[in-house]
């Protein structure tokens, strides 16, 4: 062991028990939520004793057994949860693969030109990036109203590419910048014309970057609220909106449960994906600040 | 790469942000130099033997027909952005004029919305990103000092916060503090005082808010910075020990020089982001202590009777206040852009 990495037992103590205290601040609002997502309300938003929560003492009473799904039941059969899951799921799917295509086009020509408007192009691009969602928003809502587009999901989708845009070429762009530019252009030296060198030279070595940019598009999708709330017609809603708008019921009893419930079944496939993506959305946040 | 090819390239992305980021910004600028056209309004005289009496009516008919000829309403200049909801001139030098300290100008101008609204998101970005600086840096160099199977389960467990939906985490954070969940539960037992509401009070609601911010925004600074300190060369970091320097003067004179453009970068991203806070408003249910900017907006654009002109002024003057954040960042990569190409 080198010198640099010695420490003393005190100051390890302390950054351990740092470290851990952070983890548990981290993780127990989920695992809690979790956990109380199996009761029935009394328990969850015990009057009493929050202890209640633990033991499931009227969960016990109501249902017989310490664990019930009845709130699932609830948010996905009777409140049509499973609706808004698969709007979620076409919008997801179709913003993140076409921010994708259109990205890694307009990455490979940013990270390749030389002139000074590509510069420009980037500039405005992160005031774009910047834009708070709904002010943009609220410059949709008027036209759409009047050209009818307002409430499909191909217009939340859309809109959610265009909002994406900024992030995506600056994140491809910088990822193309590690491409070495002898690769296409040798290509062309060989004959290929710049879109056969992109087809044939980049793409079949691009998918990492892909992949990781495609993971953030997919989170902005999915955890949008300001444009599927106000762009999508009741019948077209997404998990986050209608999620949000279970609360207005929420203080009709039990029906918190079905909030509950659904808000755990909306984190579920965001634990699989951090499961399975962690070193890409690492690399990922850190892509942008390492490069500069 | 010839002008012709870049420009079928990067084609599609631009004009998907042409329609959908630039254009709605032009239609946010003009819808907020209109206003509704206003009701036409009938007066008919009903007269019965003890007199006559006038009764105003709005003629809806009427109505339509002039909005329907006239959807964007009448030119209104720039009265929307002077009006009480937003700029509010009138109420502002009103104050200015009859208060004789700063502190009671500030209470008038705290009792008009969009200031309200304004303060809010200033003190959020304020203090949230400074906190999510130090919290997060100390949060690296803890885990960089934990042995090496132990830091891949952290770094997962750390990203909760950050990547769950801004809504459902707030969702979360807000049903374990109120009154009957465990933390607002467990604050009464040890405060001893069983009214206690954290969503009673602005002043609370407000902390409340701010603690979820750093919440969700720590592990970002963390993941950027524990990645910095990968980079930074142990000769260096031995170097300093020969020399004497203890462990807080290491990390005070060698640690963040290196990783200073990372706190740029870090600082960037988070004062975008902590402005436009939205999200976790609606979640805690915050409206009635706490608004921001962008939960103004969302305000004016939901329910029954939207006012577009009222959320289009807002959003202008959101648009400036990102502008004067970004200045200082722009200028600085426009000096270097210059510098690069001398």
């Amino acid at each position: 062991m080198n010198i640099a990495t010695r420490r003393s037992p005190i100051l390890a103590t302390l950054a351990y028990g740092f470290v851990a205290l952070w983890l548990v601040v981290a993780a127990f609002p989920f695992l809690w939520t979790m956990w109380g997502s199996f009761k029935v309300e009394a328990d969850f938003f015990s009057l009493n004793n929050w202890m209640n929560a633990l033991w499931g003492v009227h969960t016990r009473a109501d249902t017989g057994s310490p664990f019930t799904g009845s709130g699932y039941y609830g948010a996905w059969v009777t409140k049509e949860f499973w609706r808004a899951a698969i709007n979620t799921g076409i919008v997801v799917f179709f913003t993140v693969i076409i921010s994708l295509t259109f990205g890694t086009l307009g990455g490979f020509a940013l990270a390749r030109s030389q002139h000074r408007y590509s510069f420009w192009l980037l500039m405005i691009a992160l005031v774009f990036r910047a834009m708070p969602h709904i002010t943009l928003v609220s410059g949709y809502l008027l036209p759409f109203f009047q050209w009818n587009l307002w409430g499909h999901l191909s217009t939340a989708i859309i809109v959610l590419v265009a909002i994406n845009q900024p992030f995506t070429l600056w994140m491809l762009h910088s990822f193309f910048l590690n491409i070495p530019k002898d690769l296409d252009e040798s290509a062309m030296v060989d004959g290929c014309t710049r879109f056969q060198a992109f087809r044939h030279v980049i793409i079949p070595v691009m998918w990492p970057g892909v992949i990781t940019t495609g993971l953030f598009s997919f989170l902005l999708a999915y955890n949008d609220f300001a444009v599927t709330a106000t762009l999508l017609s009741q019948s077209n809603q997404t998990m986050v909106p209608k999620i949000a708008s279970f609360l207005g019921s929420t203080y009709e009893e039990g029906k918190i449960m079905f909030a509950v419930s659904a808000v755990v079944s909306a984190t579920a496939p965001l634990f699989v994906l951090i499961m399975f993506f962690q070193r890409q959305i690492v690399s990922g946040l850190t892509a942008g600040a390492v490069k500069g | 790469m010839p002008h012709r090819t870049f420009f079928w390239f990067i084609l599609p992305s631009l004009l998907a942000m042409f329609l959908f980021i630039a254009m709605p910004i032009v239609s946010v600028v003009i819808q907020s130099i209109f206003v509704e056209p206003e009701q036409v309004v009938v007066t008919t005289q009903t007269c019965d033997p003890f007199g006559c009496t006038d009764q105003t009516q709005v003629d809806a008919e009427a109505t339509a027909k002039v909005r329907a000829q006239y959807p964007l309403g009448r030119f209104n200049g720039l009265g929307t952005y002077l009006d009480r909801n937003h700029l509010a001139a009138a109420d502002v030098a009103e104050a200015w004029a009859s208060s004789d300290s700063p502190g009671a100008f500030w209470a008038k101008l705290m009792n008009l919305s969009f200031y309200r609204a304004l303060a809010f998101t200033l003190t959020y970005t304020f203090v949230v990103t400074p906190f999510v600086l130090v919290l997060g840096l100390a949060v690296a160099l803890g885990v960089n000092m934990l042995p090496g199977v132990l830091k891949g389960p952290t770094i997962f467990v750390s990203l909760l916060p950050m990547i769950v939906t801004p809504l459902i985490g707030s969702l979360i954070l807000f049903w374990m503090i109120d009154s009957r969940g465990i933390i607002g539960a467990s604050l009464q037992t040890l405060l001893n005082d069983p009214g206690l509401s954290l969503k009673a009070s602005p002043t609370l609601t407000w902390i409340t808010l701010i603690i979820y911010g750093i919440w969700h925004n720590l592990p970002f600074a963390f993941i950027v910075f524990y990645a910095g300190l990968q980079t930074v060369p142990s000769e260096t970091l031995e170097a300093a020990i020969v020399d004497g320097a203890n462990r807080w003067e290491r990390v005070r004179y060698v640690v963040v020089p290196y990783i200073a453009p990372l706190v740029v970068f870090v600082l960037l991203i988070q004062f975008m982001d902590n402005f436009r806070v939205f999200e976790p408003i609606v979640g805690f249910s915050a409206q009635a202590n706490a608004s921001s900017l962008s939960y103004y907006i969302y305000n004016d654009l939901s329910g029954t009777n939207r006012q577009f002109n009222s959320a289009a002024a807002t959003s202008i003057l959101t648009i400036i206040g990102v502008g004067i954040l970004l200045a200082p960042v722009l200028i600085r990569t426009w000096r270097d852009f210059n510098r690069k190409r001398a």
